[in-house]
């Protein structure tokens, strides 16, 4: 629906949110930047030899800014003034006069940009002093493997020879207690799915395919890859849970609980169609219920039949958003058959969700983790699914205090995002983005080198997981096994005393 | 093969390593509602199912053939890949959710949600072949593939009853035997007219169904059927308003250099 007005022209009363300065003498006219906009914000203005930029166009993205050879180009928030209102935002008055216009949905990608209360920032980690020594994590071994999959209750040894007399279920081993979060190839390109892929291969973790299939060409990456199964069941064939070392149910999404995911028609090229096995240009509709999970036995139901598909090989994962019952439910996925749980947080990041959803449903990380992992412990049966959590995870430190709230390893997103020139701009459901990630448009995915965006995520989980040993060298701990839902590690400063039972921690100072 | 107290589990078990010895045909005999019967088999062995199979009948299959010489539970040919699956009575819900490719017959009555989010792919077309009726939300989200609902077990005058036939459906097409009246469809479903090779495709189905159950082809096959076909490749398309105005008709002003 658009307002046409009684003449047939249409006229937007939204303002630009940018502004783009270019300093005319420093601009070569290259033609650089208009190049590289793909949001056609920049333009060779012929009649007056310069380049000019359409505002209202800019995303903010900074590739322009960026390729510049001669640093021309500056971005600012474009400061208009509304008469200040604290209720009445300026971005408020924007998102009511955009739904005026076209009578839509609001829909935005990235992270929910929402002050929620950030609580690894209101954490602060132990450190040892005279009485228990620090360790030297470059002269000591320091041990970050973490193994994934169902625990046994208990171990039995034959005592003769020392060897393990207990059956175990399938593990799976990670060098790192950092995965990246699943983003299917079609929320971003096969160049940056072939990232993840290699990345997490020289890194000796995995990477998640989304819900969006596995192209073929990546499948010699199985050993790294976590493959999803969600409700649109889209590129899910024998061949693919073959591949992957462990399958993973998608019930939730932290930028979008309880709502199904939407691929337009525009991004299903011919390789997506490809990976996800339906015609190009069609809607990729997968809704939030899978049709056959109505309950907790449903559930087990899917993962049985998932378990007996590959043969009892791999461990079987379920990913819920967090929510209000968080606790109760992931007690009810432990006892469904689930060999590991994914917990995504409000400020999960996506390629497309509704604003209103994204900002306003769902809980912080750091609480859902906390009481998943106090009510599995309560209930005695922890051991028997590895905890997973993620949603916007920014630093290694944010990591540590994650493993010290009970988690076995975090699913990172975003920053691995960054670490290859995205600026969250949110814009990455218009598959326009100029970094050449959330598009499946063939010149900009070329802007994504594979082997070099793999570099950038590997440095990325190398530097992290260098920190992570510093941190626990601190805490005078040599093993990350050490630190997993070890409280006692951590304090509250700035929480209220419901915030710091919530999470288990005592305050500063006790 | 006798399934008389045998756990899924050991039963499948038995199944892979029948297969994997080269069994080309097996008989199951009393089986008592085990699960994922057929699932992660990827040859074409020919297998007879005595008994009542339980829930997800082959989930995730690929290539087999499975006959039920009984009534068959939910979730048969979940997310199906290739094969067969023959239904000697009724089914119960989401029948071939999901499914990509393999054909699924079933002679009697199907329940919920049959042919959820069904999807073809190149030359992978799956085809529910249904003698009986259905219950409602039948083709839901259907991406692609066939459906067919004969009607057989209709009395004179009696109509299918599903109700929100299609809805969300975006792929793929309905036959019905018999009528329907508009307020059982899905908005995003539409009535198209039958042509040749509607009616070569019928006569094929068809012709399998008897071949498997029996019956007069032919008097199936005078009809009438309605066609029902997804009125938008893009149901959703109109549905947002970009948070961003780059995105939303990016203005364009004068010509790049």
């Amino acid at each position: 629906m658009i307002v046409t007005s009684h003449n047939g022209h249409t006229k937007s009363y939204l303002k630009p949110r940018f502004r783009v300065d270019i300093v005319d003498e420093r601009c070569i006219r290259c033609g650089c930047c208009v190049e590289q906009c793909s949001f056609d914000s920049m333009y060779f203005d012929t009649q007056y030899q310069r380049i000019g930029s359409t505002d209202e166009n800019c995303v903010a993205c900074h590739r322009c800014v960026v390729f510049c050879p001669t640093q021309a180009i500056t971005i600012h928030q474009m400061s208009i003034e509304y008469k200040h209102n604290d209720h009445w935002r300026p971005d408020v008055i924007e998102d009511i006069t955009r739904q005026s216009e076209t009578g839509g949905v609001l829909i935005t990608g990235m992270g929910s940009d929402k002050p929620w209360t950030c609580y690894w920032d209101k954490l602060c980690l132990n450190a040892s002093q005279v009485t228990n020594p620090s360790i030297d994590p470059l002269r000591e071994p320091m041990e970050l493997r973490t193994f994934l999959g169902r625990k046994p209750d208990r171990l039995e040894i034959d005592p003769r020879t020392m060897e393990m007399k207990t059956t175990m279920g399938p593990q799976v081993r990670i060098e790192t207690p950092i995965m990246f979060s699943a983003m299917s190839y079609g929320a971003v390109s096969l160049n940056v799915h072939e990232a993840l892929a290699r990345a997490a291969s020289l890194a000796g973790t995995l990477y998640n395919t989304g819900e969006g299939g596995l192209h073929p060409k990546l499948f010699k990456y199985g050993p790294h890859t976590i493959v999803q199964v969600a409700s649109g069941r889209f590129g899910v064939h024998p061949a693919y849970l073959d591949v992957g070392r462990i399958v993973e149910i998608k019930i939730g999404q932290g930028a979008k609980p309880g709502i199904g995911g939407h691929l337009p028609g525009e991004k299903v090229s011919a390789t997506v169609a490809t990976t996800r096995m339906i015609p190009q240009g069609t809607d990729a509709l997968s809704p939030a219920p899978q049709h056959d999970i109505y309950s907790i036995e449903d559930l087990s139901q899917l993962i049985h039949a998932l378990k007996e598909a590959t043969n009892y090989t791999k461990p079987i994962s379920v990913k819920i958003a967090a929510v209000h019952n968080s606790a109760a439910i992931a007690s009810g996925i432990a006892r469904a058959g689930a060999d590991m749980i994914a917990i995504d947080g409000i400020r999960g990041s996506t390629g497309a969700a509704p604003k209103s959803i994204r900002d306003n449903v769902g809980i912080p990380i750091e609480m859902a983790l906390a009481s998943v992992d106090a009510r599995l412990r309560a209930e005695g049966i922890r051991n028997q699914v590895s905890l997973v959590v993620a949603g916007g995870f920014r630093t290694s430190a944010d990591v540590v205090k994650a493993i010290a709230l009970g988690a076995d390893a975090v699913y990172i997103g975003t920053a691995a995002l960054i670490s290859i020139g995205c600026t969250v701009c949110q814009a990455c459901y218009t598959g326009r983005c100029a970094w050449g990630i959330t598009t499946t448009d063939d010149k900009l995915t070329k802007r994504q080198n594979p082997e070099i965006a793999a570099e950038r995520m590997a440095n990325l989980l190398h530097s992290w997981s260098h920190e992570i040993k510093e941190m626990l060298g601190a805490m005078g701990i040599n093993s990350i096994e050490s630190l997993r839902g070890n409280r006692l590690h951590l304090r509250g400063v700035g929480l209220t005393r419901a915030e710091a039972d919530i999470l288990g921690v005592r305050l500063a100072g006790e | 093969m006798d399934a008389a107290g045998l756990h899924y589990k050991e039963l499948n078990a038995r199944l892979r390593n029948a297969v994997a010895a080269g069994a080309q045909r097996i008989e199951l005999v009393n089986v008592h509602g085990q699960r994922y019967i057929g699932t992660d088999l990827d040859s074409t062995v020919d297998i007879h199912i005595h008994g009542t199979p339980g829930n997800d009948l082959g989930a995730f299959m690929d290539g087999p053939r499975i006959t039920v010489h009984a009534h068959a539970q939910d979730g048969c040919g979940n997310t199906m890949n290739q094969g067969e699956i023959v239904i000697h009575g009724h089914a119960g819900d989401i029948l071939g959710l999901s499914a990509r490719g393999g054909r699924i017959f079933v002679r009697d009555s199907v329940g919920y949600r049959t042919g959820i989010h069904m999807k073809q792919y190149q030359d992978a077309r799956p085809v529910v072949v249904v003698g009986g009726t259905a219950q409602d939300f039948l083709g839901e989200y259907m991406a692609g593939g066939v459906l067919v609902l004969l009607g057989l077990t209709l009395g004179a005058g009696e109509t299918h009853r599903s109700r929100f036939i299609g809805t969300g459906m975006h792929g793929g097409v309905i036959y019905l035997r018999g009528s329907v009246e508009d307020h059982q469809l899905g908005k995003e479903v539409g009535v198209a007219k039958m042509g040749a090779e509607d009616t070569a495709l019928l006569s094929e189905l068809v012709g399998q169904y008897v071949a498997y159950f029996g019956g007069d082809a032919d008097a199936i096959l005078s009809g009438p059927f309605t066609k029902l076909v997804p009125l938008y490749l893009r149901p959703y398309g109109n549905l947002y308003a970009p948070t961003h105005r780059g995105a939303q008709g990016v203005v364009r002003r004068i010509g790049r250099g």
